[in-house]
């Protein structure tokens, strides 16, 4: 009797010195792997709601540009398109858009997808440039990126 | 002496560590946000070539047009209108107008508008025999185009409050014509088959054609 009780004293307490390791090991697993932001937005993006949005379901076909009234005073009051890190001229769209295409394989070359995150307070004329360049570029799914309506009133 | 206190001390307890790395954990699971792909998708026409001028003539009365000024004012059928909400109605009543439909088979799917006409469910086919078929709106839904002309001056912002608009009433001609609402239709998953049946046998014959205007450089 004495001989289990001694035993059973001995492996009462499971040692929980090693889970806060491992809680940490998958916190900064965690913190590693969510990207908060792929590309540093050096325009001002405050995008207008709408209420009938449609998911893209295949993430790698879709490439982004950025429109609105630059960050930093430097760069003027007037809307630039960005794309990836930098500005690009509205010329230069064909170009950006063909090296995106190479970057997919062959056969989804057709299909890309342009999200494109504007500002609220863009004016049309750049948002039509852009999309005849678009249209020259052959480059003719585009998705207007905008978060969801708010269902309630707004 | 001095050592067995020392020994009693010596072990921290680190139960709660783990409920505290849970907490941080679980706040970054819950701030961290996944970017969405959402938004409003456009389809827009194939390039043009230099050397033919595409000049379809299209009835006046199949095309529904929408003019923004730069002061994003909106002149919708030639007369002014104030409130972007009101275009929804405005467009569906123009798609499912029927006004003339033919047997003339359109568009990539080859349905003409009396066989779109045909497979609408009678609830729809009710609303349009008393309520439309106006011999001044569109003839079908195959012919019937929405014209988008913004001028260069007009904010995106009413850009997309339209295009929400003509996406809403699109939609809910899709979702009604297969029994769904106009949400259960936008949601349809298109990787499930029977999703994606419904999804094509609500879009047959019925193309959804916006056509964004090449704006006028002046203007109002």
């Amino acid at each position: 009797m004495s001989k289990f009780k001694k035993k059973s004293s001995a492996t009462q307490e499971i040692p929980t010195a090693a889970l806060p390791d491992i809680i940490f090991m998958l916190l900064f697993f965690f913190m590693v792997t969510t990207v908060l932001r792929e590309t540093e937005i050096l325009v001002k993006q405050e995008i207008p709601r709408a209420d009938q949005l449609v998911k893209l379901e295949k993430k790698k076909l879709v490439t982004y540009l950025y429109v609105g009234e630059p960050k930093e005073d430097q760069f003027g009051t007037e809307s630039l398109v960005q794309a990836n890190d930098a500005f690009i001229g509205i010329d230069g769209i064909i170009q950006w858009v063909n090296q995106e295409k190479d970057k997919l394989s062959e056969a989804e070359r057709d299909q890309i997808t342009i999200s494109m995150k504007v500002d609220k307070n863009t004016k049309m004329g750049i948002i039509v440039d852009i999309q005849t360049q678009l249209r020259d570029a052959n480059a003719r799914k585009i998705m207007y990126a905008t978060p969801q309506k708010s269902n309630d009133g707004n | 002496m001095a050592r067995s206190k020392d020994k009693g001390g010596q072990e921290v307890n680190a139960g709660s560590m783990a409920d505290i790395a849970f907490l941080l954990l679980i706040f970054f699971l819950v701030t961290t946000q996944i970017a969405t792909n959402k938004g409003l998708t456009l389809l827009l026409p194939p390039k043009q070539e230099d050397d033919e001028p595409l000049e379809v003539k299209q009835q006046q009365r199949n095309i529904f047009k929408i003019q923004v000024n730069s002061l994003d004012r909106l002149l919708v059928e030639d007369e002014p209108l104030g409130d972007v909400s009101e275009i929804g109605n405005m467009v569906y009543e123009f798609i499912i107008n029927f006004g003339n439909p033919g047997d003339v088979k359109r568009g990539s799917d080859e349905v003409s508008d009396n066989e779109t006409y045909a497979t609408l469910p009678p609830s729809m086919k009710a609303f349009i025999r008393n309520n439309l078929s106006s011999t001044e709106s569109s003839d079908g839904p195959s012919t019937a185009i929405v014209s988008l002309k913004a001028d260069r001056g007009s904010s995106y912002e009413i850009f997309i409050g339209i295009l929400d608009q003509l996406n809403a009433a699109y939609n809910r001609v899709y979702g009604e014509r297969v029994g769904l609402t106009a949400e259960e239709f936008r949601k349809l998953n298109r990787n499930d088959p029977r999703d994606l049946d419904l999804y094509e046998r609500a879009r047959s014959g019925i193309p959804k054609a916006i056509s964004i205007a090449e704006p006028t450089k002046v203007g109002g």
